[in-house]
Parts: C-alpha cells; sequence; structure tokens
C-alpha cells in the first residue's frame, strides 16, 4: 500500500525539551490511525508541524509524493491537509454558508453563496451532518459545531484529516454520530489521524494506532489483536486500568444527608453518604450534575435540607460549608477553581483566610510542598497558572482542596479532560482520602470512572437519583436504563 | 421640509464616511477610537492641498494619504505593538489636534495660521434625476462628495457581504485564530483595514474644509469622529445601520442650526450640544443590546 502521508526522523525542540525526538509516521489512503498519548508526549507538536503551523529542527514530511517543508497552513491545506482543532476554527456570529467560504478559493472572490450552499447540502446528506447552510454557528451544538469542521475538510478535497481530541467535548450520543461519519471518510478513501487519550475509542474505530510517550515512538500495532491493557501500558509505561478499585470497607457514620433537594435542574435529590465512603454519580451530562454539585458547595441555592456533620447547612455560607469540613472540586476548572492569571503559590493560598496579612514567604514554601505532595509538575511556584497544563492546574486545585483533610469531598468532572497518568493521580489522591475516613460524592459523565472508583453508584436522571447500587451489585443493564431515563 | 433633509443629509455626509471607515476598523477588531484624528488629519491634508495647487482633486487625494497616514500609525502601535486600543486612539486624537495647528501656523506667516480660502465645492445636479419630484431635491442635488459617500455606503455593503476579503475581514474581528487556520493572515487584515479606515475617515474631514466651510481652523472636527465612532455602534457595525444613525444625527444638527435662524432665545452652543444628547440618549437606550465583534480589542499574538 502506497502511504498516504510519509513522515520521518522528525524533531523538533523547544529549548531543552525535545518535544519531538525521531518520531516516523505513516497513514495510508483508508486508514483511520490512532495517535495516543499523555498530555505532553508530543502529539500535538507533531501535528502541528505537519500542519505547517510550526517548522520541524529536521525529519522529512512527505504527503501525497510531493514534500512538504517550509510549508504554512494554507499550503498545508492546498496539498490537501485538514486539520479540526479541539478549539473549534469557527465564527460563531456567522452562519455555516459563511464559515465553510472563509478563506476557501473556490467560494469565488466575490462569494458564490448560494452555489455553496448547495454544496453544503449536498455533502450533509452523503456523510449524514445533518447541516443547514443558513444556520448560525453560536446556535449549534458543539457535536454539530464538530461537523462544519469536517464539512470544511470534505469540500476542500482534504485528502488527510487531523481530529485533536475529537470526543473531548461531545456527548455520547454525539461521540457516536462522529465515529460513524470516520467510518464513511474512510470508505471515500481519505486517511484520518486520530489524536485521543480516550482508548475504547481507538479500539473502536481505528485500524492502527501509534503510541507516542516523551517525544518518541513508545509502539504501534494494529488495533486488530491489541488489548487495552497493553495499550495503556504502552502509553504510561504503566498499566492503569485496574488502579483505582478502592479495598471494599464498611462504611462509617453518616456525614452528609441530603433530603430533598429541589431547585432548577433539581428534583428532589436524596441520599446518605457515609464515612469512608464514595458515592460515585453516573449519568449523561445535564441532568443536574453542575447543579448538584454547585447547590452542595453553596454555590447556588436550592430548597430541601443538606446535613453535614450533624449541623443544617442549607442556607450556610460557601465559607461556613467549608469551615464545617466541605471540600469541592469543580467541574469549570478555568472559571471556578483556579485564578488563571495569577501564580501556583497564590493559588495555593486562595483558601487560606486566617489573619489579614499575606505571607509571601511562607506561602511559597508551603506551595513548594504541595507542588512536591501533588505531583505539580512547573518550574516554580511563581508559575502563573494560565501557563499549566489541564492535568498540573488540576493537580493544584486537588491540592489545595484535599490537603485540609476535608470530611466530606464534592468532585465534580475531577478527571475530566486529563491524561491517564494524571488522572490516575486524582483517582488515588480521591481514593486515599476515602481510606483515612472522608466521605466523598463523585460525579462524573464517564461511567467507566464512576464503576472504577465507586463503593455505591447513583444514577442522575432528570435532576434526581434514578437508583443507587452498591458496588456487589452493580448491574450494567439497570444503570443504562436509569442513565437513558427509563427507570 | 425637503430643504431641511436635504441639509441633514449634508450634515450627515462627513460623519457617514468616517462611520464607514469605522465599521471596517471595528470589524477587522480594531476599536476605531482614532476617527477625531484621522478626520482632523483628512481635512488639513485637503485644505492644505487643495489650496497650494489649486486643485479639489488633488486635496480630495491628500485627505485620504492624510487619513491612511495616521491610520498606519495606529496599526502599527495597536496591531503590531499590540497597545491598547482606546488608549491609543485618545492618543492619536491629541496629537494630530496639535500637529495640524502646528503646521497651520508653519504655513502661515508671523505664527498665525495660513489664511486659507476656498469657494466650498458647489452642488452638481445630476441631470433629469434632479428634477423628480421630492428625491430630487432630496438625492440629487448634492455637492460631488455627498455623492461619494451615498455611493461608498452602497460598496461597503456589498463589500463586507458579497466578497471573500470582506468575509475574512469580518472573520477576523469575530475570531482571528479561524482566519490564521484558515489559511489567512489576520494581522495583516487588521493592519490594512486601519489604514483603510483612515483613508475614508480623512476624506470625511476634506467634506469639513472642501465642501462645508472652504477653509481650516483648529480642531474643525469637533468631536464628529466620536460621533461616528457613536452612529457605527448605534447602527450595529453595518453601513445601512450607520447611515440611518447619522442621518438622525444629521437632522439634530440640522434642527439646531433652524431654531437660530429662527431666532429661538437658545445659547447657539446648547443648540449645537443637541446631536451629542441624541447619541448618548440612543446609546443608553440600547445599553447591553448591542453585540461588539467577539475578538474587538483583542491583541494577536
Amino acid at each position: 500500500m502506497v502511504p498516504l502521508l510519509e513522515m520521518r526522523g522528525i524533531v523538533r525542540t523547544f529549548g531543552a525539551v525535545r518535544a519531538n525526538d525521531g518520531i516516523d509516521l505513516d497513514v495510508a489512503a483508508g486508514r483511520i490511525v490512532g495517535l495516543l498519548g499523555e498530555n505532553g508526549s508530543g502529539k500535538s507538536t507533531l501535528m502541528k508541524l505537519l500542519f505547517g503551523m510550526l517548522p520541524p529542527d529536521s525529519g522529512t514530511i512527505i504527503f501525497k509524493g510531493r514534500e512538504l517543508s517550509g510549508h504554512r497552513p494554507a499550503e498545508a491545506m492546498l496539498a490537501g491537509l485538514a486539520m479540526i482543532h479541539q478549539h473549534f476554527m469557527l465564527i460563531e456570529a456567522m452562519s455555516v454558508v459563511d464559515n465553510v467560504m472563509l478563506g476557501w478559493p473556490a467560494a469565488g472572490k466575490l462569494l458564490r453563496r448560494a452555489a455553496v450552499a448547495n454544496q453544503i447540502r449536498g455533502a450533509s446528506a452523503r456523510f449524514g451532518l445533518d447541516l443547514d447552510p443558513d444556520a448560525k454557528v453560536a446556535n449549534l451544538p458543539l457535536g454539530r459545531r464538530q461537523r462544519v469542521e469536517i464539512l470544511k475538510a470534505i469540500l476542500r478535497g482534504a485528502d488527510l484529516l487531523i481530529l485533536d481530541e475529537p470526543t473531548s467535548n461531545l456527548a455520547p450520543a454525539e461521540v457516536a454520530g462522529l465515529l460513524t461519519i470516520l467510518r464513511r471518510l474512510r470508505e471515500e478513501g481519505r486517511g484520518i489521524v486520530f489524536i485521543t487519550h480516550k482508548l475504547p475509542e481507538v479500539l473502536d474505530v481505528c485500524d492502527e494506532v501509534v503510541v507516542l510517550r516523551a517525544g518518541r515512538v513508545a509502539g504501534r500495532a494494529p488495533v486488530a489483536g491489541v488489548s487495552r491493557a497493553a495499550l495503556a501500558e504502552m502509553m504510561v509505561g504503566r498499566d492503569t486500568t485496574h488502579a483505582h478499585s478502592p479495598d471494599p470497607r464498611p462504611p462509617g457514620a453518616v456525614r452528609l444527608a441530603v433530603r430533598g433537594l429541589r431547585g432548577p435542574g433539581l428534583a428532589g435529590v436524596e441520599f446518605d453518604l457515609h464515612a469512608g465512603e464514595i458515592l460515585g454519580v453516573a449519568g449523561v451530562d445535564g441532568n443536574g450534575q453542575i447543579e448538584l454539585a454547585d447547590t452542595l458547595a453553596g454555590l447556588r441555592r436550592g430548597e430541601g435540607s443538606i446535613v453535614l456533620n450533624g449541623q443544617e447547612i442549607a442556607r450556610a455560607s460557601v465559607a461556613a460549608r467549608m469551615q464545617a469540613g466541605l471540600a469541592y472540586l469543580p467541574a469549570d476548572r478555568a472559571q471556578t477553581s483556579l485564578v488563571r492569571a495569577m501564580t501556583i503559590a497564590e493559588n495555593f493560598g486562595l483558601r487560606d483566610h486566617a489573619g489579614f496579612l499575606l505571607h509571601p514567604a511562607a506561602r511559597t514554601a508551603h506551595a513548594k510542598e504541595l507542588m512536591t505532595a501533588y505531583d505539580v509538575r512547573a518550574p516554580g511556584p511563581q508559575t502563573v497558572a494560565a501557563r499549566l497544563s489541564g492535568g498540573n492546574a488540576q493537580k493544584i486545585v486537588v491540592g489545595r482542596e484535599l490537603d485540609r483533610a476535608p470530611s466530606v469531598v464534592i468532585a465534580h468532572q475531577a478527571a475530566w479532560g486529563l491524561d491517564p497518568g494524571a488522572t490516575r493521580f486524582v483517582l488515588d489522591r480521591v481514593v486515599d482520602l476515602r481510606n483515612r475516613g472522608a466521605a466523598v460524592l463523585y460525579i462524573s459523565s464517564e461511567l467507566e470512572e464512576v464503576l472504577a472508583i465507586g463503593d455505591r453508584v447513583a444514577v442522575l436522571s432528570g435532576g434526581r437519583f434514578a437508583g443507587i447500587l452498591s458496588r456487589d451489585k452493580i448491574d450494567l443493564g439497570q444503570i443504562g436504563l436509569w442513565m437513558a431515563g427509563q427507570a | 421640509m425637503m430643504d431641511f433633509l436635504a441639509a441633514a443629509i449634508r450634515i450627515a455626509t462627513p460623519l457617514l464616511l468616517a462611520a464607514l471607515g469605522g465599521i471596517l476598523s471595528e470589524r477587522a477588531g480594531v476599536f476605531a477610537v482614532g476617527l477625531e484624528g484621522m478626520m482632523l488629519a483628512g481635512a488639513f491634508a485637503a485644505a492644505v492641498t487643495a489650496w497650494a495647487a489649486d486643485n479639489f482633486a488633488a486635496g480630495i487625494l491628500a485627505s485620504i494619504a492624510g487619513g491612511a497616514l495616521v491610520g498606519v500609525m495606529v496599526a502599527i502601535v495597536t496591531v503590531r505593538m499590540r497597545a491598547d486600543n482606546m488608549v491609543t486612539g485618545l492618543a492619536v486624537n491629541i496629537l494630530v489636534a496639535g500637529l495640524t495647528s502646528f503646521l497651520a501656523r508653519s504655513a502661515g506667516q508671523g505664527g498665525r495660521p495660513a489664511s486659507i480660502h476656498l469657494t466650498p465645492l458647489a452642488a452638481w445636479p445630476i441631470p433629469g434625476l434632479s428634477d423628480l419630484p421630492i428625491l430630487g431635491p432630496l438625492l440629487f442635488d448634492h455637492p460631488p462628495l455627498t455623492y461619494l459617500a451615498i455611493v461608498a455606503c452602497v460598496l461597503m455593503t456589498l463589500f463586507l457581504g458579497r466578497t471573500q476579503i470582506g468575509l475574512t475581514l469580518r472573520a477576523t474581528g469575530e475570531n482571528p485564530e479561524a482566519v490564521f487556520a484558515s489559511g489567512g493572515n489576520p494581522k495583516l487584515v487588521r493592519m490594512l483595514a486601519v489604514i483603510a479606515c483612515g483613508g475614508i475617515a480623512g476624506l470625511g474631514g476634506a467634506v469639513l474644509t472642501l465642501q462645508q466651510v472652504g477653509t481650516f481652523t483648529d480642531n474643525m472636527t469637533g468631536g464628529r469622529g466620536y460621533l461616528a465612532l457613536a452612529s457605527l455602534i448605534v447602527g450595529r457595525w453595518t453601513p445601512v445601520g450607520a447611515a440611518a444613525a447619522c442621518l438622525v444625527f444629521g437632522a439634530a444638527d440640522a434642527f439646531g442650526l433652524r431654531m437660530q435662524t429662527f431666532g429661538l432665545p437658545a445659547s447657539s452652543y446648547v443648540l449645537q450640544m443637541a446631536p451629542y444628547l441624541i447619541a448618548l440618549l440612543v446609546l443608553a437606550s440600547l445599553g447591553r443590546a448591542t453585540r461588539l465583534p467577539a475578538s474587538i480589542g483583542r491583541p494577536l499574538d
């Protein structure tokens, strides 16, 4: 088979870091190649080099038999490459057809809007994209926006599509739709590079997989006949799949008792959370997860009763709840849990309200300890939080919240978007805390994570718990029905 | 009544040209606070050149060049040096006010401004059309730069909506990263948009000197750049919307003038405040209902 793309001996350094250290990558027409790796393993750098967003230090790129070097994105696109970024490159205020025409020479210097709209309808029907050319992008859900990006690539005649973590922002049904579209593109003979750190998707849709670790190829294999555990091990250099199942232990006293919790998005949540227990909360996003987490933490008000360690806190302030032993890991890291413009030390110190004056030296020393304890990889405590990767940013939040030894932890999407190494680290810390007697409410849309970590598993559906099962009585069929809203 | 509306259109002309320029700049993502300075530079260049060369066409070209020069300055400082749009615009406005006053004196003698006297451009009635009832005196009996402003408004609408460059320009103000990813050069788009803004606003300045007053006086724009800025916001960054807003402000101004001739016992200064007062009221009533281009004022890496 003649490869569509051959990358040979690609090297790119940033200062002392060898982000790509001699990588070879082949993609054949009509094949989907999974590019796996933890954050910082060099996946994104490799793709930026391919797409001409960065120049490589050395190495060759041959695409469709022609060498690409010193190219810019515009030339890469003309050659037949398309990149679908994790953060979509769309103009939200504009329509689908405007977005498709932007920068597309075939749309004409004087725009042929009607003709392009027809082409969109045609391609949309052929690939099952279900896109209306006149719809405004801002009104489309994320899955649809991604299809606009795919549509752009298709219409521009891209032979090779690069998808950067395409499923990270999608709901499960949207993921299934995306994979169907990718299979159809494969049938047409287009090549696809699928960047991800989610193993199930790789096994589901890819033909072969290339695993990167620390800037080098750690392994490559056809997907048929490779196991999940083997892939995970290639990725992090250790087996992660069975890492965080906690040992069974009898639950302790009730730490958090919630009765009849109602409000916008909540329709009567009730549960008891015991000391030394993790209650995993599964469910499809948008069934009251944010509302439940924020209401328990005091960021929004609801009706009903919340008893924390015997004390009614439903009307208490956030500060009073913290004082009473509650800790919160919110889903929205960029907005709620970190001040991105401040340093690591300042972010660690955000919870320390004792005293009027700050003590910078003590704070820096404390931040150093926490950075070591919680494995925050950054140049130092004075590094600005915005410069950190998602995993390291979340480790700051985890360190700040869990180091105070809270008695009850509300965690929402605590490992969302993190690579397997960081995910394992966060989950291990949560389990540690539970082993030391804390009660944890672990809310996540990743069912697998909830099943792995929960002593009991509840399913949130339509703003209430459809049911709760204990670890030894897990029935996936029942959980699936609850998640689908059939109680 | 027709006279009054025709006067409103003539008064709105410099505002409209400046607002059209401002639309280019803002839709590409750079706040057009410097409109005032661009207009003033254009007004000065037009008057001096037309007077020295004894040629109106040369004056008009010079006004475009003068405004564009201010545009180059703003483009370099805000786009290349990534400086704050607001502060840069204000600084440029003050700089140009001082510079034109200084240059006017350098061209004159004994520290007095050069005495420039031009016969303002007269109306060019369009044969046939100007005799139409109602529409004739309203639309087809104006001086040349007013026609130019109306044509520019139509062309700008087509440019923004129907051309690839126009689409790229609008996209640059919304999401410059997307423009880059689609093979464009958002920095270049912004620089060119700001320079073009300067040229068109400069033309607006030429209307004041060549078509309305016939001379240059210190700071003669007197806030019209800011009024143009308000017009394009009220007009939601569309040429036609801005034209409508400019007409309202022009009508307010014409109304004030008319009141004076009727001997209304009010200070002319109070009457001159009318358009600005209306601008404030309209802006306040719009409140947050206006939607800025999403990436306006955000510097590019």
